[in-house]
């Protein structure tokens, strides 16, 4: 009992501060690669006995002056709806994060490790109910708040997030159809086998249309640009316009964790998750006959850096389109969802179950 | 005049899909992203310095070069001998649209010169950076040429500029002492006329 506790929390320590840590860093990122492709130069003033480090030091600038702030709720706010919503969207996003596989299994003596906080055989879904949760936090943020702007603001939020998730549970579909299985673990063994000996069968080969529309819809439910009408920084007041302080902090966290969230996501169902091309638990295995041995640690610890590696990539990517792309109107928005993405993700799920039955079961 | 026509340009097919467009989009501000990261990246190891890797300057430490023409903050030209170009002819108080430039004019002991200016006041709050005061002058007593864009003050009152200041651009506020040897009336003798002419 106790060993098994202390690896579960071991998991849960990795994996919070891998992914809180990398939430901060992505206020530092989002500066950064906002000025870097926008021929600025960014933040880089905070500094500590003169060292600036790159700007490394805004983040933890931010972080103090958001707990320092003063903390205000509305005359009239419901004090613990208002108290609860931050919380509420922080929690969802983060418990989340249990049912993602970051690595292999390593084995300890007789002990057999998932690299997965929790493994759950239904993963997906419970990835999925969490991710579609955190619209409560928009909602109650807004409700709380007694000021009908953010009401507006979270109901935005709402009608998005809801309408973006239908085409994201459906463009999935075609991914569990095709491996067979809703246990993320089990989902990335399978993306470990090769067509014709050598293309790796990520999800992104077989379900290219899926991971297109998992993509941009995915882009819509976390609200950032080019969908963030919900809190549209500088132009449109959104629900959070309340909140003051840390609480504050915590739906832009929160937001960044989505975004991390999805990032994990994408990577596990369509780019391998934690699989490297070529590479079985005993070594490399080229298609062209080379072997190269390893050992099961080697195996394990490559494993969670092409996890982290993708997740990166798709992190770097989010925010160059953000800042690529100017941002939608909501008509334009609904259109997409509804019009879109929605009879796409329907007709992929058709095509796939057509082409799995002319195939003849699971390929 | 020739009318110029405008015509919107029809958008093509491969532009209405949007998705191509995306990507056109993404190339764009990749490309910019990559060059500038390997610029900055070349710059720590001090290689490429001549190719800037932003358009930006960084303002207090590199100030962006001016116009020649540029109209910064005041300052009155100075005779050889130490006194102030300006002959106290109120052209430019009264021209300036913003009336913030107040003169009291006294006597000169040079008989060519007439007058010379007792006080020389200039409300930099109020003042909208025409330039009126500096084509007006006969004297070429009043320029704009300083250079100097950062005219910040806590309160209204250090907006105004007196004789101090604009004969002495380098002087910023507060102004301890009072260094100009002829008689003008200023805050450090109470308002009254001091000094005398060396
Ligand atoms: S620049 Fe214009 S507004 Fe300012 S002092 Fe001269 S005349 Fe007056
Ligand atoms: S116009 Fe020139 S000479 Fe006349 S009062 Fe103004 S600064 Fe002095």
């Amino acid at each position: 009992m106790m060993p098994d506790l202390l690896i579960k929390l071991t998991l849960v320590g990795i994996v919070f501060f891998g992914v809180l840590n990398l939430a901060g860093l992505h206020t530092w990122i989002e500066r950064k690669q906002s000025a870097i492709m926008q021929d600025r130069i960014g933040a880089n003033r905070a500094s500590i006995y003169g060292f600036k480090l790159m700007g490394l030091f805004h983040p933890l600038a931010d972080a103090v002056k958001m707990f320092t702030k003063e903390d205000i709720i509305p005359d009239g706010a419901d004090r613990v709806l208002h108290m609860l919503a931050p919380a509420l969207s922080v929690f969802f996003a983060l418990v989340a994060f249990a049912g993602i596989p970051f690595g292999d299994r390593v084995v300890i003596g007789e002990r057999v490790i998932d690299l997965q906080v929790a493994r759950i055989d239904v993963a997906l879904l419970y990835v999925f109910a969490m991710l579609s949760l955190g619209v409560y936090g928009v909602i109650l943020a807004g409700f709380a708040s007694r000021n009908n702007y953010a009401m507006l603001g979270g109901l935005r939020a709402t009608a998005q997030m809801i309408s973006y998730e239908i085409a994201l549970g459906i463009a999935i579909i075609g991914v569990i159809m095709v491996y067979g299985t809703l246990d993320l673990q089990e989902l990335v063994r399978g993306q470990g086998r090769y067509v014709a000996g050598w293309i790796p069968l990520w999800g992104i080969v077989v379900q290219p249309v899926a991971f297109f529309v998992f993509l941009t819809a995915a882009l819509a439910a976390t609200k950032r640009t080019p969908f963030d009408m919900p809190e549209g920084e500088s132009e449109v007041i959104g629900y959070f316009v309340e909140y003051s302080g840390m609480k504050f902090g915590m739906f832009y966290l929160a937001d960044f964790l989505e975004t991390i969230m999805v990032a994990c996501l994408v990577t596990t169902l369509f780019l391998g998750g934690w699989q490297v091309p070529y590479l079985m638990p005993d070594g490399f295995h080229f298609p062209w006959g080379a072997e190269l041995p390893l050992s099961s640690w080697t195996y394990a610890v490559l494993g969670v850096g092409s996890f982290s590696i993708k997740v990166l990539a798709f992190c770097w990517l989010f925010m160059q389109i953000r800042w690529t792309l100017p941002r939608l109107r909501y008509d334009q928005l609904m259109v997409l969802g509804w019009k879109g993405l929605f009879p796409i993700a329907v007709a992929n799920v058709l095509v796939t179950a057509a082409a799995l039955a002319l195939l003849g079961g699971k390929s | 005049m020739g009318v110029k026509v405008l015509r919107r340009r029809e958008l093509t097919f491969w532009e209405e899909l949007y998705i191509p467009q995306i990507f056109s989009g993404l190339r764009i501000t990749s490309a910019h992203f990559f060059r500038n990261l390997f610029l900055h990246a070349a710059h720590s190891v001090g290689a490429l310095t001549h190719r800037a890797a932003s358009a930006t300057f960084q303002y207090p430490e590199q100030p962006r070069p001016l116009a020649r023409r540029f109209r910064s903050r005041h300052r009155l030209t100075v005779r050889e001998e130490g006194t102030p170009r300006c002959v106290g002819c109120m052209l430019c108080e009264t021209v300036c649209p913003a009336r913030c430039i107040t003169i009291v004019a006294g006597e000169h002991p040079d008989p060519n010169v007439e007058k010379y200016p007792v006080r020389f006041d200039i409300d930099l709050g109020i003042c909208v950076y025409c330039g009126y005061c500096v084509e007006v002058c006969p004297e070429d007593a009043i320029r704009m040429d300083t250079g100097i864009l950062d005219v910040a003050a806590y309160s209204r009152d250090e907006m105004k500029l007196d004789i101090h200041e604009l004969m002495n651009p380098a002087l910023r506020k507060p102004v301890v002492e009072c260094d100009l040897k002829f008689p003008h009336e200023c805050r450090h003798s109470g308002g009254e006329i001091k000094g005398s002419w060396e």
